[in-house]
């Protein structure tokens, strides 16, 4: 598979040059891959993708999107060709549902009929009803529902990158579960190439086809779930411990036969 | 007579469309050019601390000037840029009325708008704007689609507040020469009319509420996105200014302007010249409640026509002379000066109405005072009182100079209150004036100023340098020469301070004319 999006040797530092916020990255998103970038805060993940799409402009290194270096692209134009999704959605709310999902399309002077149609077909994807949510706002939906039209609205100009932050870290787990489910079917179905950042590795681990971890400003490793857990550092091992801790306790309270272990370890 | 039934009420209620009309068309122009000014520099100066920082401390310091003081300060200053302008383009411009109002009362209203502005905007959630960013808006559309209509709700609080200061405010333009309500307020104030004072008052806070109401229902309309409130509030908007705009427009043609100082005696003289004008068949309005220099600038420029000034006030205070004439010598010589600026000095009136100290008669007689050389030696343990421009005329300088006058204390007062003041004791002597009827209400008497440290200051009728010339306007006025002796403008004056239905400047010059015809 050819690198979608290519990082060579990409850095940026905040505050004069003293805080250095992604350090000498190099990195490849092969077309239609999904992955996860892993890290706590400060640690340069939010930048690496900002990157992107020219959010932020790097102090060395090139960013390649499709072939070509995206600092040669127009910032504006980049943007309209990736989807951004940000944690609670983001969404305009001033703007009704169908305004918020129309609103690249309307910016790159789509008829209106035909954005309305697409707003349709959105709604669909993403499993919104359409009569019923079209017309309201953002403060009427829950949580979950808000950041299915923030998908919906990343995806309306047909982009083939789409980039995520924490786009499911605010929501209670069952519908974290959910839309994350439904997302990655969304993936496959579009083609999609997705860089999703995240805090959470068991998140990173049950989406993506591959996962980064990156610490105070550096990438660490990068690989399929399985390549990480051989990883000899330190840092990915205690990243990987929770999942592997949770994974043997609901092993344990929830037996494939149904009934749950009395009093199990502290 | 109950303060219900008050003839006044109809008598203010007539002047209504005019000063409403006015009123309304001065505030809102200013609000208008306050916003088309703040609206950009508050966008402009967002992001920019320094620029931030900078214009709302120059709003902060704007709003500290006193309202009154503002508007008196723009008058001098666009009077030098009209004469600039005239010099260099050879157009002029007027510095009178309608200009300053606005320019000063648009500076007024930045402070509410700017702060709002900024506030608003960088209110708006930062997650927001570059969710904006992120789906491809310029940082134009993100001020426009997304950023204003986030902070339209503080933004239109601060319109709402700026609405409310700018049409408070308005009713103090009356005395740079901008016909509003306060007209009522100032008129009312001179000749202790407290209905017409009442009436101003309720005139301007309604339409204050009024507007903000409007605007507020705008406001709601845009945030709760109704249409409807939004159509309502814009309508009733436009209502306003309709209604306002509309005796404008019927009553065009040329008028003949008659300007007032800001006391009684100016507002029955000039209701008894715009009679005797209308009576001639000349449409005539008056402009009261003009500043002494102000009214002067006025004629000169021709925005008003005619008014009566007095010799002694000219000669010191407009042409800064220090040494006193005898009365022909100094009319003469105005006379010349004032006709190289081509006005008119059309004649005398028949009065004076000079500054004088007064005291009570008692008192007086008592103390066994009868002129201010008298008054000199015991002056150290006595308090005076005078009108707002009293103590820095050349005059007083003049009067403590040839008597070498000592007063314990000086205090500066509302004319119509000083003679109260003297006759109740709080204070012993007061600069008052010799024509003024509460002289003989409250058996007051006028000191000799036997060195003339005071000159004479003769009431006389100045026309604009356009009606030097015009017979039918000399014709109508002619009849007043002469005609009022000081017994009559006292008596005048006395109806005038009264406080009844026939104390109108209106009433007392029809009074004023029947008494010229029965001599």
């Amino acid at each position: 598979m050819t690198a979608l999006i290519r990082f060579s040797h990409i850095s940026k530092s905040f505050d004069g040059g003293r805080l250095k916020a992604v350090d000498d990255v190099s990195l490849d998103v092969a077309e239609g891959e999904f992955l996860a970038v892993v890290g706590g805060s400060g640690s340069g993940k939010t930048t690496l993708m900002r990157l992107v799409n020219r959010l932020i402009t790097p102090d060395g290194g090139s960013i390649e999107v499709a072939g070509e270096d995206n600092a040669q692209i127009d910032a504006i134009e980049l943007r309209r060709r990736i989807g951004y999704v940000v944690q609670n959605g983001g969404l305009f709310p001033h703007m009704t549902i169908a305004d918020n999902i129309g609103i690249t399309p309307k910016l790159l002077g789509t008829p209106a009929r035909e954005i309305a149609t697409r707003v349709d077909e959105l709604l669909d994807l993403v499993r919104l009803e359409r009569g019923q949510y079209r017309d309201r706002f953002p403060h009427e939906l829950s949580g979950g529902q808000r950041q299915r039209v923030g998908v919906a609205r990343a995806l309306a100009a047909k982009p083939r990158i789409v980039l995520m932050d924490e786009p499911f870290g605010a929501l209670d787990p069952l519908t974290r579960d959910a839309l994350g489910d439904d997302y990655h079917a969304l993936h496959r179905k579009l083609g999609l190439t997705t860089i999703m950042i995240t805090h959470d590795m068991t998140e990173a681990i049950l989406l993506a086809d591959r996962v980064a971890v990156m610490r105070t400003g550096r990438l660490l490793a990068e690989g399929t779930p399985r390549e990480l857990s051989a990883s000899t550092e330190p840092y990915v091992g205690e990243l990987l411990g929770t999942p592997r801790r949770q994974a043997e306790r609901l092993k344990m309270l929830l037996p494939p036969d149904g009934a749950a272990t009395q009093g199990g370890p502290a | 007579m109950t303060l219900f039934n008050d003839p006044r009420w109809g008598e203010a209620l007539g002047h209504l469309p005019d000063y409403l009309g006015s009123h309304v068309r001065v505030s809102l122009a200013a609000l208008a050019l306050g916003l088309a000014i703040s609206l950009p520099l508050a966008i402009a100066a967002r992001h920019r601390p320094v620029l931030r920082g900078a214009l709302l401390g120059v709003a902060s310091v704007v709003q500290t000037v006193p309202g009154l003081a503002l508007l008196a300060l723009f008058y001098p200053l666009l009077l030098a840029l009209a004469a600039l302008a005239l010099k260099w383009f050879g157009v002029g411009f007027s510095a009178f009325g309608f200009l300053p109002a606005v320019l000063a009362l648009a500076l007024y209203s930045m402070l509410p708008v700017l702060r709002n502005t900024i506030t608003g905007l960088n209110g708006v959630d930062p997650a927001l704007t570059e969710a904006a960013q992120g789906v491809g808006m310029t940082s134009r559309q993100s001020l426009l689609m997304v950023e204003l209509p986030l902070a339209l709700p503080v933004m239109m609080a601060g319109i709402r507040t700026s609405a409310v200061w700018v049409i408070g405010t308005a009713t103090l333009s009356t005395p740079i020469g901008q016909t509003s309500l306060g007209n009522y307020i100032f008129a009312g104030l001179q000749t202790q009319n407290w209905v017409l004072v009442i009436f101003g008052c309720l005139a301007s806070a309604v339409l204050a509420l009024a507007v903000d109401q409007l605007l507020a229902l705008i406001e709601t309309g845009i945030r709760l996105r109704s249409r409807i409130r939004t159509g309502i509030g814009a309508l009733g908007l436009v209502a306003i200014v309709i209604a306002t705009l509309a005796p404008a427009f019927s009553h065009g043609g040329a008028r003949i302007v008659v300007g007032a100082k800001t006391f009684t005696e100016q507002y029955v003289l000039a209701a008894l010249m715009s009679q005797r004008l209308q009576a001639a068949g000349m449409p005539a309005t008056t402009r009261q409640g003009l500043g002494s220099s102000v009214i002067y600038d006025a004629l000169k420029s021709g925005d008003i026509d005619v008014y009566v000034d007095y010799s002694g006030t000219l000669w010191a205070n407009q042409f800064h002379h220090t040494d006193v004439l005898p009365r022909e010598q100094l009319l003469a010589e105005l006379k010349t000066t004032l006709s190289k600026s081509g006005i008119t000095l059309f004649g005398e009136l028949g009065f004076a109405n000079a500054y004088a100290l007064v005291m009570p008669r008692q008192k007086a007689e008592a103390l066994g005072i009868k002129s201010v050389a008298d008054l000199a030696g015991r002056a150290g343990s006595m308090t005076i009182a005078g009108d707002y421009e009293f103590f820095s005329r050349p005059e007083w300088a003049g009067l403590t100079q040839a008597y070498g006058l000592a007063f314990k204390a000086q205090r500066t007062m509302q004319p119509d209150f000083m003679y109260a003041a003297v006759s109740s004791g709080d204070v012993d002597v007061i600069a008052g004036y010799t024509s003024d009827g509460l002289i003989a209400k409250y058996d007051l008497v006028v000191l000799d100023d036997d060195k003339h440290a005071i000159p004479p200051y003769d009431a006389i009728m100045l026309l604009a340098p356009k009606h030097g010339e015009d017979e039918k306007l000399r014709a109508a006025l002619q009849p007043l020469l002469g005609a009022i002796d000081l017994p009559l403008m006292r008596a005048a004056n006395l109806r005038a301070a009264g406080n009844d239905a026939t104390s109108s400047p209106e009433s007392v010059a029809q009074w004023m004319w029947q008494s010229i015809g029965k001599k």
